[in-house]
C-alpha cells in the first residue's frame, strides 16, 4: 500500500516535470512574453467578470431563498426589535453588496484593454469624494441611533418582581437554580462545590460536611508523607548522625572541661527522644502502612495540603450575612436547582450567569440571548419570553421542537454537546413544574424520602451524553 | 586598490547570500518561502477539519494515516479537532498573514520604492527572520508534543488555555504556542521599527511623503500599528505565561476543577481579552492594510489610470489607523462589559466603516474608463475589492452589539472575517506574488496558469464562506466537532458537505500556484525591466538584483507614483524619475 503510495507520487511529479517541459517548449515556439496580456485574454478575463458575477449572485439569492429564514420568530420581546433591527440592516448592506460588487464587475468587464485607447486621465474630484464621504456617514448615523435603541432597550433596568433565575455552567453541563419561597438565593461558594451540591450553596451541613472531608484528605495524605519510607530513612539517618556527633564530642572533650560534662547530663533527654523515635521510625518502616512515594509525588501531596488547608481558611472565612429579610446561610436552604430551564411566558427573568472552571457562553439562539459564564465575574441578561414550547411547535410545525440553551465558547472536548432544554410554560404550568421540584435542603423528617441525599432534581433530565470524560468529582 | 577591496567584498558565501544575508530582497524571499510553507501546513489543516464537519463522523483513511492516534478509525478525535482549528487560525493570521504579508512586501518594497540602498538596519532585519523562523518552528512543532498543540482557539482565552486540567491542549502545546508567539512578537517589533526608521529616514531626493506610493504608506501605518499594539499582546501572553507556571492569579478567580477548588482567587478573564483585543484589533488591519496598498498600486498601474483621490487613500489609511485602536471592545459585547461602555465602541467600530467606504468606492473609480490589463495580479486585485466590500458589509451586524448578541461567535463571524480578511488579505499577498515576482527572481509566472489558479480561488473562496453566514444566523456556533446532537440546525447543515467539498477544491487549486511559482523560480520567462510599466522606482533597478539596488546614483524623483495616462506625455505611463516639463503641475 505504501509502495503505492510512493509510486503514484513520484509519477505524479514526473507527469509535472513533463508538463513543464511541454509548456517551455511551447512558450518558445509561441515566443510571447507573459507580460503582454493578449486582447483575447483581456477580453476572457472580462467576460469571465460577468459570468463569475451571474454564478455568484445566482448562489446568493438561491441561499437567501433558500436559508434566508434563518430561524423562526423570536420567543422573547427584546427578540423581536433585534429581528427589525436586522432586517433593517441586512436590507442595508444587501442592497450595498449588490449594487457595488455590480459596478466592480460591470466596470472590469467593461473596460478592458485596447490598444488604441488610452485611459481617462481621472485623478480626484472633490465632489464625489464628499458624496461617498457623507452618504456613507448619514447612513451609518442611522445604523447607529436605530442599532443603539435596541440595544439601550434590551439592556435598560430589569423591572421590580421579574423573576431571577441562576445559571450555571462547569464542563459540560448547565444548572440552573431558583430563588424559592423567600426569593433571595443563598450564598454559594465555589469551596463547598460536591457531586449532590454542584453550586455550592453554603448552609451548617455543608460546611461541616466540606470541611470534614477536607480533613479527612489531609491527615491522610499526611500519613502518607508520615510513612513514607524514603523520608522516614531520612529522619533516621538525620537522628543516628546527631547521636554520633554528640558522642564523639564527648568522647574528645569530656573529660577535660565539666563545664561541658554537665551540659551532657542535660542532652541525655534529647537522647533518649531520639533513639524513642528511632525505634518508631524502624516500626513504621516494617508496618504494612509504609509507602514509597516518588520526589515529585511528596512535593505533589505536600502541594494539595498547602491547597486544602487553603480552602480550608477561605470557608472558615465565609460571613453570614442578611440579604433581604434572611441570612444568606438560611436563604440557601429552600433554593431549587434543576437541569432543566422552565420560564413562565410573559414574566421578565433576569439570568444570573456563573460558571465554575472555564468561560462559557449562554446561547439560547430561538430568544436572541446571549451572556458569557465568566469563573469569578457574575454576569446578567434580562428577557420576557413571549411564546410558550407548545405554541412555538406549532409554528414551527414541528411536534419534536424545544428550546435550548447552548454552549457558545469553546470550553473543551464536549464543548459541542453542552445544552440544557429550556421550557416556557403558561403561569400556572411554570408553578405547578416548580412546586415539584425539590428544595435543597429536604426536611427528612417531614419528606421521609427514599433517598437520603439532598441532590438537585437531575432525574429530569439525564447527564448530558459526553458530559462524563471530564466531570468533575471530588477525589 | 579601495574598488578591489570592494569587489572582492561583493563575492559572497552561499550561507552569507542565501542564510544570514542581510540583503532586504533576499530577506523577503525567506519571508514568502516561510509563509508559503506554514500557509500550505494551515489549508492542509483545514481541509482535515472540514472533512470532519462535511462528514461528521465518517471515516477518512487520509486521516488515520496523516494523524494516527488522533484520528482512529479515520474519524478525528475531538481534541484533535479543537488544536487543528486553533493551529490553523494562529498559523494564517500571524505565521502567513501579517509574518508572511508584511515580512515579504514590507522588506521587498519599502527601499526599493523610497529609492533605498537598504533598510536603515540589516542585521535588526535579518534577525527579525530568524525569530520569525524559530518561532514557525516551534509553532509546528508543538503540533507533536504530549497533549496536543493549543486547542482553545487562536485567541487562547484563560481559563481555559491557563489550567491544564481543563484540556489536553492546555499542556505543553499551550505553553510552546505562548512562547512562539512571544518570539513572533520580537519578530514583529524588530521589523516594523526598521520599517518606520527606513520610510521616515532613507526616501531618495525628491520622494516627499505626498509623492510616496499607497503601499509605502500602507506598511508605514502598518508598522506603527505593530509597534504600538504587539508589547500589549506580549504582557497578555507573559501573563498567562506566569499564571500557568508561577502560580499568580491575574486571570483567574473562584474556580473548581476536576474535583478541586483552586487556591486563585483576584483575578479576571476579562482582563486577557481586553490585553488581547487590543492588539487583536490592530492586528485585523495589520493583516489588511499592506493587502489594500498593494492592490492600490496593482489596480493603479493595470488600469493605466491613476489611483482615485489619492489623498483621501492616504487619509483613510491613517483614519482606519488610528480607529482600530479604539474598537477592540466590540469582541466583547457578550463578556457582561458595561452596556454603556458597549455603545461606545459600536459607535467607534461603524466609524470605520466611512474610510472603508471611500477606500472601496475609490478603487472602483479607478477602474471607471480604465484601459484594464488582466494580468493574475489584477484579478486578484480586482477580487479583494469585491471580499473587501462583501466581507466588510456583514461587519457592520457584526458591530451593532444588540444584533451580535444573536450571532456572536457563530459561523456569522467565521464568513465575516474569513472573506474580508482571510480572502481579501490572501488576494493581495497572491496578487503581489504574481506582480513582484519579476522583481524577486528575475523571472515571469505563467500567466495562464495565473488565469486557472485565480478563478478557482475565488470561486471555492465564495462557495466556502459565503453559506456560513447562513449557517451562522441559523444558529450555528463555531468551534463545534459535531452539530448532530442539535436537530435545530439540520437544515442548514446540508451546507456543510457542499462547503467542504469547495474548500478541497479551492485547496487543490493552490497546487496551481505552487507549481507555478517554484518552477517559475527556475525555469519561467526572463523578465525584463519594467515589465508592467510601472512608475515606481523598483522598476527602474537592474533585472540582476543587485546588493544596494541600483548600480550608480539613486534615482532622483520629480513627481508622484500615479501619472498613468497623463494627456502630456504620449507613453501611458510616466515613471516617478521622470522631471516635470515646463509648465506641468503635479496631479
Amino acid at each position: 500500500m505504501k509502495i503505492l503510495i510512493i509510486l503514484v507520487i513520484a509519477v505524479g511529479i514526473a507527469a509535472l516535470l513533463q508538463l513543464g517541459r511541454v509548456y517551455d517548449l511551447t512558450a518558445k515556439l509561441r515566443k510571447t512574453r507573459e507580460e503582454e496580456i493578449s486582447f483575447a485574454d483581456n477580453k476572457m478575463n472580462a467576460m469571465l467578470w460577468l459570468v463569475f458575477m451571474v454564478l455568484f449572485y445566482a448562489g446568493v439569492i438561491y441561499l437567501f431563498i433558500e436559508y434566508g429564514d434563518y430561524l423562526p420568530v423570536s420567543a422573547s420581546e427584546h427578540g423581536v426589535g433585534v429581528d427589525t433591527l436586522m432586517s433593517f440592516n441586512m436590507i442595508i448592506i444587501t442592497i450595498v453588496f449588490f449594487a457595488v460588487n455590480t459596478l466592480l464587475f460591470y466596470f472590469s468587464a467593461k473596460y478592458y484593454y485596447k490598444k488604441d485607447r488610452k485611459a481617462k486621465f481621472f485623478p480626484h474630484d472633490n465632489r464625489l469624494e464628499l458624496v461617498w464621504t457623507v452618504v456613507p456617514s448619514l447612513v451609518l448615523a442611522i445604523v447607529i441611533i436605530y442599532g443603539l435603541q435596541t440595544w439601550n432597550a434590551m439592556t435598560g433596568e430589569v423591572e421590580d418582581g421579574a423573576l431571577r433565575v441562576e445559571i450555571y455552567s462547569k464542563q459540560f453541563d448547565w444548572t440552573a437554580r431558583y430563588a424559592g419561597t423567600d426569593s433571595e438565593f443563598g450564598l454559594s461558594s465555589y469551596n463547598l462545590i460536591t457531586p449532590t451540591n454542584p453550586l455550592g450553596i453554603v448552609t451548617d451541613d455543608g460546611i461541616e460536611e466540606v470541611t470534614a472531608e477536607i480533613e479527612g484528605q489531609v491527615d491522610k495524605l499526611k500519613m502518607e508523607l508520615a510513612y513514607e519510607r524514603g523520608l522516614l530513612a531520612a529522619e533516621k539517618e538525620e537522628l543516628e548522625h546527631q547521636l554520633h556527633e554528640a558522642d564523639h564530642h564527648g568522647h574528645d572533650h569530656g573529660d577535660h572541661e565539666h563545664a561541658e560534662g554537665d551540659d551532657h547530663h542535660g542532652n541525655d533527654a534529647w537522647k533518649d527522644v531520639n533513639m524513642n523515635r528511632i525505634a518508631e521510625i524502624e516500626e513504621m518502616m516494617e508496618s504494612d502502612k509504609a509507602t514509597v512515594l516518588t520526589e515529585a509525588a511528596i512535593e505533589a501531596k505536600r502541594e494539595k495540603i498547602y491547597r486544602l488547608e487553603l480552602q480550608l481558611q477561605r470557608i472558615l472565612g465565609l460571613d453570614n450575612n442578611t440579604i433581604g429579610d434572611v441570612m444568606e446561610w438560611e436563604a440557601g436552604l429552600d433554593d431549587q436547582v434543576v437541569r432543566e430551564l422552565h420560564l413562565p411566558v410573559g414574566q421578565e427573568v433576569e439570568f444570573i450567569f456563573r460558571s465554575r472552571d472555564v468561560i462559557h457562553s449562554a446561547y439560547m439562539p430561538h430568544f436572541r440571548a446571549q451572556m458569557n459564564c465568566v469563573p469569578g465575574v457574575p454576569t446578567r441578561f434580562k428577557m420576557t419570553p413571549t411564546i410558550t414550547t407548545d405554541s412555538m411547535r406549532m409554528i414551527t410545525d414541528n411536534e419534536e421542537f424545544d428550546y435550548l440553551l447552548l454552549c457558545n465558547k469553546v470550553c473543551g472536548a464536549a464543548h459541542f454537546n453542552m445544552q440544557m432544554k429550556v421550557v416556557v410554560q403558561s403561569e400556572e404550568q411554570y408553578k405547578t413544574w416548580l412546586e415539584q421540584q425539590k428544595t435543597f435542603y429536604v426536611d427528612e423528617s417531614k419528606e421521609n424520602n427514599e433517598s437520603e441525599d439532598v441532590s438537585p432534581a437531575d432525574d429530569n433530565v439525564a447527564e448530558p451524553a459526553d458530559a462524563g470524560d471530564q466531570t468533575a468529582t471530588i477525589d | 586598490m579601495a574598488d578591489h577591496a570592494q569587489a572582492h567584498h561583493h563575492e559572497e558565501s552561499f550561507i552569507s547570500k542565501y542564510v544570514f544575508s542581510m540583503d532586504h530582497k533576499m530577506i523577503s524571499k525567506q519571508f514568502l518561502i516561510t509563509a508559503i510553507v506554514m500557509g500550505i501546513v494551515a489549508v492542509m489543516l483545514s481541509i482535515l477539519f472540514r472533512l470532519q464537519l462535511g462528514w461528521p463522523g465518517e471515516s477518512f483513511g487520509i486521516l488515520e494515516t496523516l494523524l494516527g492516534k488522533w484520528a482512529p478509525d479515520g474519524v478525528l478525535d475531538r481534541n484533535a479537532y479543537l488544536a487543528l482549528v486553533t493551529i490553523h487560525g494562529t498559523i494564517m493570521v500571524f505565521f502567513v498573514l501579517t509574518g508572511g504579508l508584511s515580512g515579504t512586501f514590507s522588506n521587498l518594497l519599502i527601499p526599493l520604492q523610497i529609492g533605498a540602498r537598504d533598510m536603515a538596519s540589516g542585521f535588526l532585519n535579518m534577525l527579525s527572520y530568524w525569530f520569525f523562523l524559530l518561532s514557525s518552528f516551534i509553532m509546528l512543532a508543538s503540533l507533536f508534543v504530549e497533549g496536543g498543540a493549543a486547542s482553545g482557539g487562536w485567541t487562547v482565552y484563560p481559563p481555559l488555555s491557563a489550567l491544564p486540567q481543563a484540556m489536553p491542549g492546555s499542556g505543553t502545546g499551550m505553553t510552546m504556542w505562548l512562547l512562539s508567539m512571544v518570539l513572533f512578537v520580537v519578530s514583529s517589533l524588530l521589523g516594523g521599527l526598521n520599517y518606520v526608521v527606513t520610510i521616515i529616514n532613507l526616501r531618495a531626493k525628491g520622494m516627499k511623503m505626498t509623492r510616496l506610493p499607497l503601499t509605502i504608506w500602507a506598511f508605514l501605518v502598518t508598522a506603527i500599528l505593530g509597534v504600538l499594539s504587539f508589547p500589549v499582546l506580549v504582557s497578555a501572553v507573559v501573563l498567562l505565561l506566569m499564571d500557568r507556571t508561577a502560580g499568580t492569579a491575574f486571570y483567574l478567580s473562584e474556580i473548581h476543577i476536576a474535583g478541586e477548588a483552586l487556591p486563585v482567587t483576584g483575578g479576571s478573564p476579562i482582563l486577557y481579552q481586553h490585553l488581547f483585543w487590543f492588539l487583536g484589533h490592530p492586528e485585523v488591519y495589520i493583516v489588511l492594510l499592506p493587502a489594500l496598498g498593494i492592490s492600490s498600486e496593482i489596480i493603479s498601474t493595470n488600469s493605466r489610470k491613476p489611483i482615485f483621490g489619492y489623498r483621501a487613500m492616504i487619509g483613510s489609511i491613517l483614519a482606519i489607523g488610528f480607529l482600530s485602536f479604539i474598537v477592540w471592545g466590540h469582541h466583547m459585547f457578550v463578556t457582561g462589559m458595561d452596556p454603556f461602555l458597549g455603545s461606545v465602541f459600536v459607535f467607534t467600530t461603524l466609524l470605520i466603516a466611512i474610510p472603508s467606504a471611500v477606500k472601496a468606492f475609490n478603487y472602483i473609480t479607478t477602474l471607471w474608463k480604465g484601459n484594464i490589463k488582466f494580468t493574475p495580479a489584477m484579478l486578484f486585485s480586482v477580487g479583494l475589492v469585491s471580499t473587501f466590500v462583501t466581507g466588510g458589509l456583514t461587519g457592520i451586524i457584526l458591530a451593532d452589539s444588540a444584533l451580535d448578541v444573536n450571532v456572536h461567535d457563530t459561523y456569522f463571524v467565521v464568513a465575516h472575517f474569513h472573506i474580508v480578511m482571510g480572502m481579501s488579505a490572501i488576494f493581495g499577498m497572491l496578487g503581489g506574488i504574481y506582480h513582484w515576482f519579476p522583481k524577486m527572481f528575475g523571472r515571469m509566472m505563467s500567466t495562464k496558469l495565473g488565469y486557472a489558479h485565480f478563478w478557482l480561488t475565488i470561486v471555492c473562496g465564495y462557495g466556502v464562506f459565503f453559506p456560513m453566514h447562513f449557517v451562522g444566523m441559523a444558529g450555528a456556533p463555531r468551534r463545534y466537532y459535531d452539530y448532530s446532537n442539535f436537530p435545530f440546525l439540520d437544515w442548514v447543515m446540508d451546507l456543510n458537505p457542499i462547503i467542504s467539498t469547495f474548500a478541497i477544491i479551492g485547496g487543490a487549486a493552490q497546487l496551481l500556484f505552487l507549481f507555478n511559482f517554484f518552477y517559475s523560480i527556475f525555469r519561467g520567462q526572463e523578465a525584463v525591466q519594467n515589465p508592467w510599466k510601472s512608475n515606481t522606482l523598483e522598476w527602474t533597478t537592474p533585472v540582476e538584483r543587485i546588493h544596494g539596488n541600483w548600480p550608480g546614483e539613486l534615482p532622483v524623483v520629480h513627481r508622484w507614483a500615479y501619472d498613468y495616462s497623463n494627456p502630456n506625455y504620449d507613453e501611458d505611463f510616466v515613471p516617478q524619475t521622470t522631471p516635470l516639463k515646463a509648465g506641468e503641475e503635479e496631479h
